[in-house]
């Protein structure tokens, strides 16, 4: 961790029109949560699928891709991440403090409102809420990480990351039991389930499978975006 | 008293060739990398500063292979040509963080310094994106030698400016090279070269076409044989005269006008005003033919 890379970063996020964004979404989750609560709806099949569909399976991977790309890759578009590189600085380090910031924002923006959405239709019944705020906690530090490295590699990351959040875990993980096995919802809803008694958030993935790719996936996302940051080229005029 | 080598340096992208077998060295003072757009000068530019891995030979700053290796950025100072910056700082904030980054014990002190040096204390509390495209420059040289590097590379560095900001840099260029360190900068115009570099270093087409003192190379660029189209009240008497002067080496004579080859480019200068008036003859047009940067190298190349 770099506190220098840090405050610049978190600077960058938070004074720019992307904060407006990353404002909307979760708004919109809580505003749905108070008006099916004002409706009398909101029993646990409800506020589960809710805080499946909306919450872990569209809030988390879009506010991440928002927050990376903020974090990142709008600096390697543009070439202002040339300042850092430019630093007797570790470039691990940098994607470290980088990828400690988007998870940072991405828990304030994405898994907290989806404890509290949860905390407002269901309260604390059968652990539903904390049980979906911890999955989403660990979906968001999986999705930074990938998306992260996805940053770097590719100048198309959030056509990349939507690909991979949109297509593949909503679209074909809905009709192709495989594919699920290889999905951040998957492991986040799966380790949402092991948190609470509520049977209304089954997942196909074993909790501990779960925790194990979920740790994998991150890991092994973070050294690899340290080493293509290393290798970074900065193309010529040619 | 730093050194950066380039020993056969090539660079290739695919199948096409950026950088062919360079090899240069670069001291202390202020060296001018020249070139047209697109002649390689960024990507050596980039290998020097470690951007860019040389696909073969060695591109190494005392001695120390520049790819992979942070710890250089203790030596140099980078100047990149794109202005992305970060314009949601201010100037102070931006070399702040900077001096924070290079680890200096007293990174205050040298932000104030480094701001100071460039003359951006007045504007110092402004953000970066309210800045003219000078100042930005100027802010990314404050940051690049808050650490007073030995070695300061900068790409492109006038490009953009106005006449009062590019004298001011040059200024700035000038007094880092007095200072001893080694300073290498690029460009793609001779006389932003000639005014700032005492050293040049010439890349055409990826190789190196020239390399040494600033004035010799001058001198041949001035001497070579230059081409000029001429448009007069009277052509052919004008062709007569100035034909019969030792100066001019042949002349067409066309419907656009003549065109004249010249030998010696002062006293072909000096003779066209002298003949037209004894000739009453009246000049309307005096334009250089082959004055392109280009064909100007390309006289390097092949003299």
């Amino acid at each position: 961790m770099n506190g220098v890379v840090a405050g610049i970063t978190l600077r960058g996020m938070l004074g720019r029109r992307r904060a407006l964004l990353l404002v909307l979404l979760p708004a919109t989750l809580l505003v749905l949560a108070v008006t099916i609560t004002a409706f009398g709806r909101a029993d646990e099949p409800v506020t589960a699928a809710l805080l499946h569909q909306y919450g872990l399976a569209t809030l988390l991977p879009l506010i991440t891709l928002v927050v990376t790309t903020g974090v990142l890759g709008t600096e390697i578009d543009d070439g202002s991440i040339v300042f850092l590189l430019s630093k007797p600085i570790p470039r691990p380090v940098i994607v470290q403090t980088k990828l400690a910031v988007a998870i940072g924002l991405t828990t304030v923006f994405a898994a907290v409102p989806v404890l509290v959405g949860g905390l407002i239709m269901v309260g604390g019944a059968d652990g539903l809420a904390v049980g979906f705020g911890i999955g989403a906690l660990a979906g968001v530090v999986a999705y930074s990480a990938i998306f992260l490295l996805i940053n770097v590699v590719t100048r198309h990351a959030v056509v990349a990351g939507l690909l991979y959040a949109l297509v593949w875990e909503s679209l074909i993980g809905g009709f192709v039991p495989g594919a699920r096995e290889l999905s951040v919802q998957q492991w986040a809803l799966s380790l949402a389930n092991w948190f609470m008694s509520s049977t209304f958030a089954a997942s196909d993935v074993a909790p501990l499978a779960a925790l194990g790719l979920l740790a994998a996936a991150t890991i092994g996302a973070t050294v690899l975006a340290g080493q293509r940051l290393r290798s970074l080229r900065i193309a010529g005029e040619s | 008293m730093s050194t950066i080598e380039v020993e056969h340096a090539s660079r290739w992208y695919g199948n096409v060739v950026a950088v062919n077998d360079v090899t240069m060295d670069v001291g202390p003072g202020v060296t001018g990398l020249l070139g047209p757009n697109g002649a390689g000068k960024s990507t050596l530019l980039h290998m020097m500063s470690g951007f860019l891995e040389p696909s073969i030979g060695a591109v190494r700053v005392d001695r120390r292979p520049t790819w992979h290796d942070h710890d250089l950025y203790r030596t140099i100072g980078l100047v990149p040509e794109r202005d992305a910056v970060y314009g949601y700082l201010t100037g102070w904030q931006l070399t702040l963080a900077s001096a924070r980054l290079h680890g200096l014990p007293d990174p205050e002190e040298a932000a104030r310094r480094a701001l100071a040096t460039v003359e951006l204390t007045d504007a110092q509390d402004r953000r970066i994106d309210t800045y003219s495209k000078g100042m930005r420059q100027r802010a990314k040289v404050a940051a690049a030698l808050v650490h007073e590097p030995e070695v300061l590379l900068l790409d492109e560095p006038f490009n953009g400016m106005d006449p009062r900001q590019r004298l001011h840099m040059m200024d700035l260029v000038r007094t880092m090279g007095a200072e001893g360190r080694t300073v290498l900068f690029s460009s793609h115009i001779l006389e932003e070269v000639e005014r700032v570099a005492e050293h040049i270093q010439v890349i055409i087409a990826g190789r190196l076409a020239a390399s040494g003192d600033f004035r010799e190379i001058r001198r041949l660029m001035t001497d070579r044989p230059h081409v000029f189209t001429i448009r007069s009240s009277d052509d052919r008497r004008l062709a007569t005269a100035l034909i019969a002067d030792r100066s001019t080496t042949g002349i067409e004579v066309g419907e656009d006008g003549l065109r004249v080859h010249a030998a010696d480019f002062g006293r072909f200068t000096w003779l066209v005003p002298q003949v037209s008036r004894d000739l009453a003859v009246r000049v309307r047009e005096v334009r250089p033919a082959d004055e392109s940067l280009e064909s100007v190298f390309s006289y390097l190349v092949t003299p």
